[in-house]
C-alpha cells in the first residue's frame, strides 16, 4: 500500500494545471479529494508520475443557485453539499444522496468533481447527475466545452473527458417535483449494491415527467429513459411501477461480485427502484 | 486520625477493588493518541523490511532474480529461502507441530505467501524493491476445497511424502492421504452410533462455519534489533505470548534465551491473530543480524487479511438423537477442517482441533463421538481462536444449530428443548461425554431469567402474527427470534493436559510492595485492550488492601515479567488472575506476621480487614497495609526477612466454564435480504465479576465481532485460490452504524476452584453471539420450511434463502 514515486504539483491557477497536463500527457493526473485516485496509486493500480493537486486553484468551490439552475464547482465536497442550506431547499436530492456516500471523514474530503469525473461505476454522483440531466464543464487547451452527464460515461473509468482536460463544474436546471435517492449497501461507506435516483413530477394525480438513473449496476451509470417513460401519463399505480421496473431491468447489466450474483442484483435493483419511485411520488 | 473517621464501607470504596466499575487506567493514553505501539518504535538507523508475495495460490518457483531490486536506491538486501537455508531458518516450526516455509522454498502454497524479504532504508524504497524482484513462477493445479483435496492427486506438501511414496505420520498420528494432516477423535464411536441408529428421532445436518479473520485494528509487526557488541537480541512485536515467542526464537535461532529480550508494547487488538509466529518475525531477526541494524516489519491491511492467521473454516456434519419427548440421547460430529497450506493452528499441542470436544454444549448428552480430519489446501495457514477459546465457537455454533434442527424435527419450541436437556445445577461438577469436567453452572436460572426479560412468549406470539400477515400479503418483513445458550471452556490450562510445543500453560504474577505502600505487579500475560492494568490491580487491591490506584501493573517485557504463556483463550483472568490472587495472599501472609509483631500479639490473634490487620476483638488496635509495608523494609523484625515481595506460578486444577443465555430479535426484509436487529439481550455468567464496566465493554465488543461473522465477514477464495475479500471494502468490519443497542445482564456462579471464583468473559459474547445472530436469521424462515443455511448471512445469501423458499412469488 505504498505508491510508486511521483512528482507533486500544486499550481495556483487553471492555466498552470493545463500546462502541466499538456507537458506530461497521460503521465499526469489531477487530484481533488483523492479518495478514488490515492488508493489506486497505493495499490499501484494507477501509475501517476505527475500528480496535480487542485486545492490551490481558485474558483472551483462555488455553489451558485440561480432562479432556474444550480452550478457546483468541482471542488465542492460532499460535506458542503450536505450542509448548504440553500441547496437543501433547491435540490434536496443532492443532500439525500450525499448522506449515503461513504462516511463523514470521507465526505469532508471527497468532491463532486472527483466523484463524477473518475468514472468509477460505484460512485453515486454520476447516476444522480444523469437523473438531473446535468451538464459537465471541462476545460482543456482549446478552452471550455460542455458535456451532458448522460453522454459522459463510456465504460468503467473511461469518460468523454480527454487526458488533457479538467472537469471544473457541473450545472443543472433546478429540479422539480418529487425526488428520492434510494441505495442498498452492505455497510456504511460501501458502494451501492443497487441505487436509484428518481425525480418525478405530478400534475393532477398524473405523472407528467420522470427521470430515473441507476448506480453500480453496469460499468457506467445507467440513465433509463424507458423506465421514466413507463411512468409518464400514469398515476404511478402498480402496473406503471411494474413497467418502469421491467424497463430499467432491461437497461442494466450488473456483474457478479462480493455483493452478490446477477439474479440478486437484478431483483434488488427492481425493489430499490420501486421504493425510490414510491417515495419520490409521495413527495411530488 | 483520618482512618478513625473513615467507615469500613468507605475504606472498601477507596481500594477500588473487585466489583468496582473502575475507569480503565489505560484509556488516558489511548484516547489521547499517546499509546506506544510497535510502529511507534523508531530506532537510530532503523531499516524496513517487506515481502514479495506470491500472486498464485499454488506454483513452483523456477527462479528469483533480485538484481534489479538491489539496484533500487535505498534497497540494501533481498533475502530468499536460499539465504536462510544455511542458517536452517528457511522453514520454521508451527504451533501445531507442523513446519512452515519462512520464505518460499521451491514453491508457494497460497496467494500472498512470503517469497522474498526486501530490506531497505525506508518503506518507500522497500516497496519499490518489491516491485523490482522478478520471480519466475510455474503455475500448479490449485486445490481450495478440502473434500476435493482428500481425493486429489495434486500433492501440496511434497515434504510430507516419503521418497517411496508412503506417508510418514504427522504430528498427531497417521495420515490417510497426502493432503491429510490428522484425524483426532474424542468419545465413544460404537456406543454413540448404536444409540443414534436406534433412536426414536434423529436430526442430521451439515454446516459450514466459514473462514474468517480476527482483523485487529493494529496489524502484525515487529522491530528486531541485534546488538552485535553484547550479543543481545531485542524483539519488539505484536505478540500475544511474548515469553513463548522468546523461547521459540531461542530454539530456532540458537541464541541463548537470556540473550533474547522480547517486548510486547501496547497492542491494538489481537483476537488470536497475534498468537503465532510469522515469517516477518524470523526475517526481521535475520535481517538485523545480517545488517547489524534494527529492522522493522509492519503488515498492511491486505497482508494481514490474506496471510496471517485466519480463523474457522470447519465443515461440520452432525447427527443428534432424542426421544419423542425431546430428551437428547446421543450426538455425533464429523469435522473436515481446512487448515490451508501449513498447519499453523494455535491450539494446545494435545488438542489439534482445540476444545472442539466441548461440542455437547450445555446439555446432558449421555453419549457422544467427535472426529476431526485436518486437511491441507491452497489457502493461507492459521486456524486461530478468533475471540474464543480454542475452536469453542465452532463447537458452540455446531451444537446450537443442531438443537435448532432437532427442534424442527421434533416440531418443538427450541427454548423448551434446551430447557429439558440442560445439565442441572445439582449435576456439577459434571463430566461430559467427550471428557471435560464442567466446574459449575446454573443454566436453568439463567435461561429462565433471559426468557422472562425478553418476554419470550410474547415474541413468539408476535412472530406468529407476522407470519400470518406475510402470508396475507400485508408485509414483506419476517421476524426471527435467535436463541443461544453457550458454555465456554476457557483458562487453558492445567499443565497436565495443556501445553504448546511442550510449554506448560500455567501463568504467573510477581508483586513488589514499595515501602510507602504502593506496589508494582508483573504478569506473564499481555493486554491487547482487555484492560489488565485496571482489573489485575483491582484483584490485588482486594487481596492485599492497597488501593488499586497505588498499584502499577506491568506486562510484556520478558526481561522483567515472570514467565507466562500470554493472553488468548480468555486465559488471563482464570490463570494469571489466579496467580495474582495467590501471590497477593503470600504478601498478606507475611504482612500478617509483621502486623502481629508490631501489635505485639500472636500471628493468629490478628485478622485481615479490608486494608489492615486488626487485633481480633479489638478493632481499634490495627496496622494498615501501608504501615506494614513501611515496617517490612525499615524495621528489624526478628525471624522475618526484610522486604515485601511474592511470586506465584499458578497451574490451574481445571478449566473454567463461563456460560450465558442470549436472545436476538431481528426483522428481515425478504425482498432485499437486509436485516435489522431490533433487540439483543445478553446474559453472561462469568463467575465473580471483577470490573462490571469492563465486562460490559467486553460483551459489547464480542457481540459486535459475532455480528460481523454471522452477518457478512468472511475470507472467501475463488476457484483459483485468489482471495476475494482482501480489503475492508469487502471484508465486513461493522461500525457503530451497523451495531444494535445491546442489553447486558448477568448471573453469578463462581468457579469453585479459582481463588477468586472468576471465569473469564472476553470471548463468551463472541461464542454465544455467533449462533444467536445466525439462529435469528434461520428462525425467521422456519415457518416456511428452512432447516439450515450457512453463514455468513449477508444480504444476497438471505435473499437466496427467501428465493429458494419461494417467497419472491
Amino acid at each position: 500500500m505504498i505508491p510508486a514515486a511521483f512528482e507533486y504539483h500544486r499550481p495556483k491557477d487553471m492555466a498552470g494545471v493545463l500546462s502541466i497536463l499538456a507537458e506530461h500527457g497521460d503521465d499526469a493526473r489531477v487530484v481533488a479529494g483523492g479518495h478514488s485516485l490515492i488508493p489506486m496509486m497505493k495499490l499501484r493500480m494507477a501509475d501517476v508520475p505527475h500528480l496535480i493537486d487542485l486545492q490551490d486553484v481558485g474558483g472551483l468551490s462555488g455553489i451558485e443557485i440561480s432562479t432556474d439552475s444550480i452550478r457546483l464547482g468541482a471542488m465542492v465536497t460532499q460535506h458542503d453539499l450536505i450542509n448548504h442550506a440553500g441547496l437543501e431547499e433547491a435540490a434536496p436530492i443532492l443532500r439525500e444522496a450525499a448522506l449515503q456516500i461513504a462516511d463523514p471523514q470521507v465526505r469532508y474530503m471527497g468532491t463532486i468533481g472527483g466523484n463524477v469525473a473518475n468514472g468509477d461505476p460505484g460512485n453515486d454522483m454520476p447516476g444522480l447527475m444523469q437523473c438531473l440531466d446535468a451538464t459537465f464543464t471541462v476545460v482543456g487547451p482549446d478552452g471550455e466545452r460542455q458535456v451532458p452527464a448522460r453522454e459522459f460515461y463510456e465504460a468503467a473509468y473511461v469518460t468523454a473527458r480527454e487526458d488533457d482536460e479538467v472537469l471544473t463544474s457541473v450545472h443543472f436546471a433546478l429540479p422539480k417535483g418529487g425526488y428520492a435517492y434510494e441505495k442498498q449497501k452492505r455497510k456504511i461507506g460501501d458502494y451501492a449494491t443497487a441505487a436509484a435516483a428518481v425525480q418525478i413530477i405530478k400534475e393532477n394525480g398524473t405523472c407528467t415527467a420522470a427521470s430515473i438513473a441507476m448506480t453500480n449496476l453496469s460499468d457506467t451509470p445507467i440513465f433509463s429513459e424507458a423506465a421514466g417513460a413507463a411512468l409518464i401519463g400514469s398515476a404511478v399505480d402498480a402496473a406503471a411501477l411494474d413497467a418502469a421496473v421491467a424497463a430499467m431491468t432491461g437497461d442494466i447489466d450488473p456483474t457478479e461480485d462480493n455483493r452478490g450474483p446477477v439474479a440478486f442484483k437484478k431483483h434488488v435493483s427492481g425493489v430499490i427502484l420501486r421504493r425510490a419511485i414510491e417515495r419520490a411520488w409521495s413527495r411530488a | 486520625m483520618k482512618d478513625e473517621v473513615t467507615s469500613r464501607d468507605e475504606r472498601i470504596e477507596n481500594l477500588k477493588g473487585m466489583g468496582c466499575s473502575r475507569k480503565r487506567v489505560e484509556d488516558a493514553r489511548f484516547t489521547q493518541g499517546k499509546g506506544n505501539y510497535v510502529d511507534d518504535i523508531k530506532l537510530d538507523g532503523m531499516l524496513f523490511g517487506d515481502f514479495v508475495r506470491s500472486p498464485y495460490a499454488h506454483a513452483r518457483i523456477k527462479n528469483i532474480d533480485t538484481a534489479a531490486a538491489l539496484a533500487v536506491p535505498g534497497v540494501l538486501a533481498v533475502l530468499t529461502a536460499a539465504d536462510l537455508e544455511p542458517l536452517g531458518l528457511h522453514w520454521m516450526p508451527t504451533l501445531a507441530g507442523d513446519k512452515q516455509m519462512v520464505l518460499a522454498d521451491g514453491k508457494v502454497l497460497f496467494q500472498g505467501q512470503e517469497v522474498a524479504f526486501v530490506v531497505a532504508e525506508d518503506r518507500y524504497a522497500a516497496a519499490d524493491g518489491i516491485e523490482a524482484v522478478e520471480v519466475d513462477y510455474e503455475e500448479l493445479p490449485v486445490v481450495v476445497d478440502p473434500f476435493e483435496a482428500m481425493q486429489s492427486d495434486v500433492v501440496l506438501r511434497e515434504d510430507l511424502v516419503a521418497e517411496d511414496g508412503s506417508l510418514p505420520d504427522g504430528a498427531h498420528g497417521p495420515r490417510k492421504h497426502h493432503n491429510h494432516i490428522f484425524t483426532w477423535e474424542a468419545g465413544d464411536k460404537d456406543p454413540t452410533f448404536e444409540v443414534i441408529d436406534s433412536a426414536e428421532v434423529v436430526a442430521e445436518e451439515t454446516m459450514y462455519y466459514h473462514r474468517t479473520h480476527p482483523c485487529p485494528l493494529e496489524t502484525c509487526g515487529c522491530v528486531a534489533s541485534m546488538d552485535k557488541v553484547n550479543g543481545k537480541l531485542t524483539l519488539w512485536g505484536t505478540f500475544q505470548a511474548p515469553h513463548a515467542i522468546r523461547t521459540v526464537v531461542s530454539l530456532i535461532s540458537g541464541i541463548e534465551e537470556h540473550n533474547i529480550r522480547v517486548i510486547s508494547p501496547d497492542i491494538g487488538g489481537g483476537f488470536g491473530n497475534k498468537v503465532g509466529a510469522y515469517p516477518g518475525y524470523v526475517c526481521s531477526v535475520v535481517a538485523s543480524i545480517v545488517t547489524g541494524k534494527p529492522v522493522k516489519w509492519i503488515e498492511d491491511r491486505m497482508d494481514n487479511l490474506m496471510t496471517t492467521a485466519f480463523a474457522r473454516d470447519y465443515w461440520m456434519k452432525g447427527r443428534i438423537s432424542a426421544t419423542k419427548e425431546g430428551k437428547i440421547t446421543g450426538l455425533h460430529c464429523h469435522v473436515t477442517a481446512d487448515h490451508g497450506g501449513f498447519d499453523a493452528c494455535a491450539d494446545p499441542t494435545k488438542f489439534p482441533a482445540g476444545f472442539m470436544n466441548i461440542c455437547t454444549g450445555s446439555y446432558d448428552i449421555p453419549t457422544a463421538f467427535l472426529e476431526v480430519d485436518g486437511v491441507y489446501t491452497n489457502k493461507a495457514p492459521g486456524g486461530v481462536s478468533y475471540r474464543c477459546s480454542f475452536r469453542v465457537t465452532e463447537a458452540v455454533y455446531f451444537i446450537e444449530r443442531m438443537i435448532e434442527v432437532l427442534a424442527i424435527e421434533l416440531n418443538m419450541d427450541a427454548a423448551e428443548l434446551r430447557r429439558i436437556n440442560f445439565i442441572r445445577k445439582e449435576q456439577f461438577p459434571y463430566t461430559a461425554a467427550l471428557g471435560w469436567e464442567y466446574d459449575s453452572g446454573d443454566y436453568h436460572t439463567a435461561w429462565d431469567k433471559a426468557l422472562k426479560t425478553v418476554d419470550y412468549e410474547g415474541l413468539r406470539k408476535e412472530q406468529a402474527e407476522r407470519v400470518e400477515a406475510f402470508k396475507r400479503g400485508e408485509t414483506r418483513s419476517l421476524m426471527g427470534i435467535g436463541l443461544s445458550f453457550f458454555t465456554e471452556i476457557v483458562g487453558a490450562g492445567p499443565v497436565k493436559n495443556c501445553d504448546i510445543l511442550g510449554l506448560g500453560m500455567f501463568d504467573s504474577c510477581e508483586i513488589r510492595i514499595h515501602p510507602t505502600g504502593s506496589a508494582i505487579a508483573r504478569l506473564g500475560t499481555i493486554s491487547q485492550g482487555q484492560g489488565h492494568a485496571t482489573t489485575f490491580a483491582q484483584i490485588l487491591a482486594s487481596e492485599i488492601g492497597l488501593p488499586a490506584d497505588s498499584i502499577t501493573i506491568e506486562e510484556g517485557d520478558t526481561d522483567t515479567a515472570p514467565y507466562g504463556l500470554g493472553t488468548y483463550g480468555s486465559r488471563s483472568t482464570p490463570v494469571a488472575g489466579a496467580a495474582t490472587a495467590m501471590a497477593g495472599r503470600k504478601i498478606r501472609a507475611k504482612a500478617q506476621m509483621i502486623a502481629a509483631y508490631l501489635l505485639e500479639v500472636h500471628d493468629d490473634d490478628v485478622e485481615f480487614d479490608v486494608d489492615r490487620f486488626v487485633v481480633k476483638g479489638a478493632p481499634e488496635r490495627f496496622k494498615t497495609m501501608k504501615d506494614i509495608a513501611f515496617a517490612a523494609y525499615n524495621q528489624a523484625i526478628p525471624g522475618i526477612e526484610p522486604g515485601l515481595e511474592a511470586v506465584s506460578y499458578y497451574d490451574p486444577p481445571n478449566m473454567t466454564y463461563p456460560f450465558g443465555a442470549y436472545v436476538c430479535v431481528m426483522d428481515i426484509d425478504v425482498d432485499t435480504g437486509v436485516t435489522d436487529i431490533r433487540r439483543f439481550y445478553a446474559l453472561d455468567d462469568c463467575g465473580t465479576r471483577i470490573n462490571p464496566m469492563i465486562i460490559e465493554g467486553q460483551v459489547h465488543g464480542g457481540l459486535t465481532e459475532a455480528l460481523a461473522v454471522a452477518l457478512g465477514q468472511e475470507i472467501a477464495y475463488d476457484e483459483m485460490g485468489n482471495v476475494k475479500t482482501g480489503t475492508l471494502m469487502d471484508f465486513f468490519l461493522p461500525t457503530a452504524w451497523e451495531v444494535p443497542n445491546y442489553e447486558t445482564d448477568y448471573t453469578v456462579t463462581p468457579s469453585p476452584h479459582h481463588p477468586i471464583g472468576a471465569k473469564g468473559v472476553g470471548e463468551s459474547p463472541h461464542v454465544g453471539g455467533v449462533p444467536c445472530f445466525s439462529n435469528a436469521v434461520q428462525d425467521a424462515f422456519r415457518a416456511f420450511g428452512l432447516r439450515h443455511t450457512n453463514m455468513p448471512h449477508d444480504h444476497w445469501r438471505i435473499w437466496k434463502t427467501a428465493n429458494e423458499l419461494g417467497l419472491h412469488g
